[in-house]
C-alpha cells in the first residue's frame, strides 16, 4: 500500500515495513520511530546503521547476533527499541521485518 | 584428468553427484563426493519419528547406495578448505580440485544458548533436528503422561522453518488419539512477531493454534534455559515454564567453514543469489543450506538449486556467463494433524498464496488448504525422496523456478 512518510510517497507492507529500501531516508526513519513511540538518539542511529549494514551483507539478524555484534549490548537494544527490539528496529531501518517462509 | 570435488554427501551433494556424473565425460573428469559419515537420514522423518509415525529404518539408509557408479565416494573427515591454493586438505591427505562443490549443510547448535544442551538435554529439554534427538523424544514422548509442553525454535534461519508449527500440530493430534490431551499444556514459542508472519497465511492459518487450543508467546529472544526451575527466559524478561521443552536450538554452517574461513557470523557461506557461484571463488559453488541465500534451508529448495547449478557448471567449464536463474523456489508440505497437510509454493519474492498445484485450475493439491490428499502427498514424498529426488530425476509437472499459474495472486 502506498504512504506519505515525511512528504516522501513510499510503499508499505500491511504491517507497515518498507517494500523498499531505496526509498528509505532518515526523516522516514523519524517517522517510522514516532508511530513505535521511539524519539531517536545519535544511539538508536548507531543500531540502525549497524542493521542496515548487516542486511546488505546478508547477514542473519537476531538478538543473539547483537550480542555478538560488538556495537551495544542486548539490555540496551531492549532499552532503545522496547517490546520486540528486532521487529521494531528493522522497521525503523527500512529493512524487511524479521520471518518465517509463512 | 580434471578434478571435481563435492563436500557433503546429504541431499545436495548426492544430487550434485548424480547430476555431473552424468553430464561430465569419464575420461575428462574425476568426480569424487567426501562426506565422513556413511548413513544418509531422511530428515524430513525426523518430524515423524517422535510421534511412532516413522520408524527408525524409514528415516536411514547407507549413503552409498545412492552414489552413482563411477564417483569416487571417499569417507574421510574434512578438515580445511584452501580456496586459494584450490585445495582441501583430509584427515589423511590433500585432494586438488578445478571445481569445487560446497555442501555440508547446517546443524543445531545448542550450545549457543546458554543452560541449552546442560543436564537436562535429551531428558526434558529435546531437539528433533537430529536422529538422536528425535529417537529420545520418541521414547519420552511414549511415557509422558501430561504438563507443560514448549515447542520453541531459537532465532532465524533454521531448516525447515515450518517444522516446529508442524511439530505442534502433531503433538496435539497425538495427545488427542492417547486421550490426555486435557492433561497437556501446550504452548508454541516463537522469537518472531507471530506463529504466521506473512499476511496470507497469516489469515488462511491463524485460526489453525486457537481452534487446537495451543498457547503462541511471541517475540521471545531467548536468553538462556534455567535447568534449576525448568524455564526458559528471554533477554526482555518473559519467562515459560515447562516440564517439556521441545526446541529448535541456533541453526549453523559446518565448523569446516569457519576453520576455512569461507562463512559469515553463523558459518554460512556467501553465495549469489541467483547463480549459486560463492562471492569468494568463482571456481567454487554452494548450494543448499550451506549457502546464506535468503531461500528457506529445505530439501525442495536444494533440488530446484541442483537443476540451476548443473546448468551453471556446465557454462562455467565452458567460459560462458552463468545463468541468474534461481529464484528461491520452495515447495513444502505442511502437516498439520489429524491427516491433514498444507502445501506451500514461493520464492524469494512471492509470499505463500491459495491456489491449485501442480496443474493450474485443477491440482490435485491445493494450495495454503488443509486436506488429507496433501498429508497423502507429504508421506509420498519420502518414496520421491529415495527414488528420484536423490537421483536427480526431474519431478513431472515441478518446474526448478516457481510458476505463478494456478496461483491467487493479487
Amino acid at each position: 500500500m502506498e504512504a506519505v512518510l515525511a512528504g516522501n510517497k513510499v510503499n508499505l507492507t500491511e504491517d507497515g515495513y518498507l517494500v523498499d529500501f531505496s526509498q528509505w531516508t532518515k526523516e522516514i526513519g523519524t517517522e517510522l520511530a514516532k508511530e513505535e513511540g521511539i524519539e531517536m538518539t545519535d544511539r538508536h542511529w548507531e543500531v540502525i546503521k549497524w542493521i542496515q549494514e548487516q542486511v546488505k551483507a546478508d547477514n542473519a539478524l537476531s538478538v543473539r547476533g547483537i550480542k555478538k555484534s560488538g556495537v551495544l549490548d542486548i539490555k540496551e537494544f531492549y532499552a532503545l527499541f522496547p517490546g520486540g527490539p528486532l521487529k521494531i528496529s528493522t522497521k525503523i531501518a527500512g529493512v524487511p521485518k524479521p520471518k518465517s517462509c509463512i | 584428468m580434471k578434478n571435481l570435488l563435492i563436500l557433503g554427501a546429504g541431499t545436495s551433494g548426492t544430487m550434485m553427484a548424480n547430476h555431473l556424473r552424468s553430464k561430465l565425460k569419464k575420461d575428462e573428469w574425476n568426480i569424487s563426493i567426501v562426506d565422513q559419515y556413511k548413513t544418509h537420514y531422511y530428515q524430513p522423518g525426523f518430524l515423524f519419528l517422535p510421534f511412532d509415525i516413522y520408524t527408525e529404518d524409514q528415516v536411514k539408509k547407507d549413503g552409498k547406495k545412492f552414489i552413482p557408479n563411477g564417483v569416487n565416494y571417499i569417507q574421510k573427515k574434512i578438515e580445511q578448505i584452501f580456496p586459494d591454493e584450490n585445495k582441501v586438505k583430509l584427515e589423511d591427505e590433500t585432494l586438488s580440485y578445478d571445481l569445487l562443490i560446497i555442501a555440508t549443510g547446517c546443524k543445531i547448535a545448542p550450545q549457543e544458548t546458554e543452560g541449552m544442551k546442560g543436564k537436562n538435554w535429551h531428558k526434558n529439554v529435546f531437539d528433533f533436528y537430529t536422529y538422536e534427538g528425535s529417537l529420545a523424544l520418541r521414547n519420552k514422548l511414549r511415557e509422558f503422561k501430561g504438563g507443560k509442553m514448549i515447542v520453541h525454535f531459537t532465532e532465524m534461519p533454521i531448516k525447515c522453518p515450518v517444522a516446529p508449527l508442524e511439530f505442534v500440530f502433531l503433538a496435539d493430534d497425538y495427545f488427542t488419539k492417547k486421550g490426555i490431551r486435557d492433561k497437556v499444556d501446550l504452548t508454541y514459542v516463537t522469537p518472531l512477531g507471530g506463529a504466521f508472519t506473512k499476511p496470507k497465511a497469516t489469515a488462511a492459518l491463524g485460526h489453525l493454534l486457537s481452534e487446537k487450543n495451543i498457547k503462541v508467546v511471541t517475540d521471545f529472544a531467548i536468553e538462556k534455559v534455567d535447568n534449576e526451575t525448568n524455564q526458559i527466559v528471554d533477554y526482555g524478561g518473559q519467562i515459560v515454564d515447562f516440564d517439556l521443552l521441545v526446541t529448535v536450538p541456533t541453526n549453523m554452517g559446518d565448523d569446516l567453514i569457519k576453520r576455512s574461513g569461507m562463512g559469515d557470523d553463523l558459518n554460512f557461506v556467501p553465495t549469489d543469489h541467483h547463480t549459486l557461484q560463492s562471492l569468494g571463488h568463482k571456481n567454487v559453488f554452494v548450494i543448499g543450506d550451506a549457502t546464506n541465500v535468503p531461500a528457506s534451508k529445505a530439501g525442495s529448495v536444494a533440488h530446484f538449486a541442483s537443476e540451476t547449478l548443473t546448468d551453471n557448471i556446465l557454462l562455467y567449464l565452458d567460459g560462458k556467463p552463468l545463468k541468474q536463474e534461481f529464484d528461491g523456489h520452495a515447495n513444502c508440505f505442511i502437516e498439520t494433524g489429524k491427516n491433514k497437510a498444507l502445501l506451500i509454493d514461493f520464492n524469494y519474492t512471492q509470499e505463500p498464496v491459495e491456489g491449485t498445484f501442480p496443474i493450474p485450475g485443477i491440482g490435485p493439491l491445493k494450495l495454503l488448504k488443509e486436506s488429507i490428499f496433501n498429508h497423502w502427498g507429504k508421506l509420498a514424498f519420502r518414496w520421491i525422496y529415495w527414488n528420484m529426488l536423490l537421483k536427480g530425476i526431474p519431478i513431472p509437472l515441478v518446474s526448478r523456478n516457481m510458476s505463478k499459474k494456478g496461483k491467487k495472486i493479487e
